[in-house]
Parts: structure tokens; C-alpha cells; sequence
């Protein structure tokens, strides 16, 4: 296997934007009921957050730094319009499930993070792998929290039974848990759990308690 | 009205069923006193945001909503989210000045948050919910009052309690995020509870 380039396969797994970072958390949470609407979430992320990133990384010469804010939220704002009006005229049904999450992705901090952060100071082939890896990592842990949840919450994935529930007369009773919010916090937080187990330098420090800090 | 009210505040909890605003929600919620004057904030800028969105969706964006122009049956509502963006950082800008004029104490108070605001996307979820489920303006502003306070009665919970776990110990991986993660899905659970309710 050839050695990837660094931006593209560092924020997969050791500098994940979701675990470590904690960007973009709303829309990982809200969309991944399914793996479907997992999948299609990412693939609107990856494609807002690589175009937001080359374009930005190709003007960054140009920009004002007193109004790059307003600049690089009405670029992401109109890639997030192409992606939502694309949805609605082809696949009208999962426009509706994802509901307003594709819109948000106005707000996803992983994409206003990453121009900020990666593409004001990077060419832009970089920029792109940037892009690009990071909406591999949040799609990651998507894909992860939303094969649970659907297989847990339903017994099935990508909508196909795997478990037979008992009500066709199977053996597996859904836990309906799974499909409500609360899981998808126990999930993910388990996912951080798991992901700073295999990367101890990300443990955050702890906190002395303040009683014990003033008795020594 | 008062059951909008309630839904909105309990039962449909914009950080606790429906995600949003979590990066600020996880990040800011680690000191109650820092946390009590995001809440604040928030709480004042949905209500200001939010039926202001609603009226510039019901006279510019809409189908045929520009026809008091001549627009005749322009639909311009694709550009909402363009539209609502810019309307939310002009008015935490605004608000920003106004505080800054005429209650010094509570600007310094607020410090930092009240900008960070702008890409919270609770605020702009609260403005495309009202508009997806099709309110008028009396209703907009509710919602907007109402949700605000329901997501800062969640950070507000969320921050007492991370202030009492952070003297514990816990499992190191779990330290900090992971924890909070787990917290906030027991949180989400007790605002759950809710549902069964008739506010009728």
C-alpha cells in the first residue's frame, strides 16, 4: 500500500474532528437513526467540506481578514444550497428525513473549523485532502453510532431485516431505546471511550478538586 | 400558545432531542457561571431571531410572497438559509452594540459567547424548524422564547452537573467528553418523560 498523504489520512482516526475535536456534533447525532441517512448525511458533509476548502484555499490570497467570516459562510452557505436543492429534485424522500440537518451544515463547525483553520493557510491540493479526510472521520464515527442504532433499534440495516423481529415471528425484540436521542449520546460518548483508550495522549487532564489543591 | 410554549421548552428540546447547538453545548458547559450567561444570551437571541426570520420568509422569500413588489409567484425560498444566516449575525452584532450602550455590566458579563453565538446552529435549526412546520408570527415568537429557554435550562443542568463530576473519578478515557456525552443522553432521557404529557 502506498503511504497516503498525511491531511488526508490524519483526522480519520488518531485526530478525528468529532472525538477530539468536537465539531460537528448536532448533525452526527440527529441523522444517524439509520445507516442511510447516515451515508447520505456524510457524502453531503464530505462534498460541502472539500469544495468549501479548495475554493476558500484558492482565494485566500484575496481575502479581507476583517470580513473572512462573512465570506467563507456565504461560500459554505451556497454549497449547502446546491447539495439541498439537489436532494429535494432527486431523492425527495430522504430530503424529508434528514429534515433541516442538511441546511445546518451551514453551521457545522467541522466545516467553518477546517476553512478557518486548514484552508486560510494552505494551498489548495492540501486543502482538499484536508477536506477530505475529515469528512472521512465525521462519517466514521456516522456510519459507527448509525449501524447500532439502526440494528439495535430495528434489526435491520440499510432498511434489509438482519434480525428477524419477533413480531415476524423471529427471536429479536428491538430495543426502542436505540432509536430515541438518549442512545445516540451513550453511543457516542462509548465511541470517545473507546477511541481515547487506543489514543491515551487525548485523555483530557484531570481536575485537581479544589480542597485538596488548597491543603497542599 | 402556552402549549407551543411548553412543547418547546420540554418536550421538543432543541439540545436534547433534536442535537442542536452541541459543540457550544459540550464545550461551554464545563463552569456554571459561564454557562448561566450563554443561556441568557441565547434565550435573547432566538427571541429576537427567530420572528425576525419568520417575517422576512413570510414578505420576501416565500412563494409568491413577493407579489406586494410586483414579484408575481416568485419562489425565493432556497435562499432562506443564506437569509437566515446573515439576519442571525447582524442581529447578534446589533445586540452586541446595543449591550455594549446601555448595560456595560452585563456585555462584560456575557464577554466572548455572545459572537460565538453566530455558528450556533441551534439558532439557525429554531428559525428553519418554524419555517418547516409553517408558523405565523405570533407563533414564531413563542417558539423563539421558548426554545431558547429550553436550551438553556439544558446547559444549565448540564454545567451543575459537570461541575460536581469533575471532582469524582472516573474511568480515564472517559474523563471529560465521554462523560459529558453520557450525561447529556441522561438528561435527554428525563426531558423525555415529558412526552407523555397533555398540555392540552
Amino acid at each position: 500500500m502506498n503511504k497516503l498523504p498525511l491531511p488526508l489520512m490524519e483526522p480519520i482516526m488518531a485526530n478525528n474532528p468529532v472525538t477530539l475535536h468536537v465539531l460537528g456534533i448536532c448533525s452526527a447525532l440527529a441523522v444517524t437513526t439509520s445507516v442511510s441517512t447516515s451515508l447520505v448525511m456524510s457524502g453531503a458533509l464530505i462534498f460541502v467540506l472539500t469544495l468549501s476548502n479548495v475554493s476558500i484555499s484558492l482565494i485566500r490570497n484575496h481575502i479581507p481578514p476583517t470580513i473572512r467570516l462573512i465570506i467563507q459562510i456565504t461560500i459554505i452557505a451556497s454549497l449547502v444550497i446546491v447539495v439541498d436543492q439537489l436532494l429535494q429534485a432527486y431523492w425527495f424522500s430522504m430530503s424529508k428525513r434528514l429534515s433541516v440537518f442538511v441546511g445546518l451544515i451551514v453551521t457545522n463547525c467541522i466545516v467553518l473549523g477546517r476553512a478557518e483553520a486548514y484552508a486560510m493557510k494552505n494551498p489548495p491540493l492540501r486543502s482538499f485532502q484536508d477536506g477530505l479526510g475529515n469528512g472521512l472521520g465525521y462519517s466514521l464515527i456516522l456510519v459507527i453510532v448509525g449501524t447500532f442504532r439502526e440494528l439495535l433499534g430495528a434489526g435491520t440495516l440499510f432498511g434489509a431485516p438482519i434480525f428477524i423481529t419477533e413480531s415476524d415471528g423471529g427471536w429479536f425484540t428491538p430495543i426502542g431505546l436505540m432509536s430515541l436521542p438518549p442512545s445516540a449520546f451513550f453511543l457516542l460518548g462509548l465511541v470517545v471511550w473507546w477511541v481515547r483508550n487506543r489514543h491515551p495522549e487525548q485523555v483530557e487532564p484531570a481536575q485537581v478538586p479544589a480542597e485538596e489543591g488548597a491543603q497542599k | 400558545m402556552i402549549d407551543l410554549l411548553l412543547r418547546s421548552v420540554f418536550t421538543e428540546n432543541l439540545a436534547l432531542s433534536y442535537f442542536l447547538g452541541m459543540c457550544t453545548f459540550l464545550a461551554v458547559s464545563r463552569r456554571f457561571d459561564v454557562a448561566f450567561g450563554l443561556g441568557l444570551a441565547m434565550i435573547a437571541v432566538e427571541t429576537i431571531t427567530v420572528p425576525i426570520n419568520n417575517l422576512l420568509y413570510t414578505w420576501l422569500l416565500r412563494d409568491g410572497a413577493l407579489a406586494w413588489a410586483g414579484g408575481g409567484d416568485l419562489d425565493l425560498s432556497f435562499l432562506i438559509l443564506i437569509a437566515a444566516i446573515g439576519v442571525i449575525a447582524a442581529i447578534v452584532q446589533i445586540l452586541e452594540m446595543v449591550l455594549d450602550r446601555f448595560f456595560p455590566r452585563l456585555y462584560v458579563g456575557l464577554g466572548i459567547f455572545l459572537p460565538l453565538i453566530t455558528v450556533n446552529c441551534a439558532i439557525l435549526g429554531a428559525s428553519l424548524f418554524m419555517i418547516e412546520r409553517r408558523m405565523d408570527f405570533a407563533d414564531s415568537v413563542v417558539y423563539g422564547f421558548g426554545s431558547g429557554l429550553g436550551w438553556a435550562l439544558a446547559i444549565w443542568a448540564l454545567a451543575a452537573l459537570r461541575e460536581k463530576i469533575d471532582e469524582t473519578h472516573v474511568p480515564e478515557g472517559l474523563r471529560g467528553l465521554g462523560l459529558a456525552f453520557i450525561l447529556t443522553g441522561l438528561m435527554s432521557m428525563g426531558f423525555a418523560v415529558f412526552t407523555g404529557l397533555d398540555f392540552g
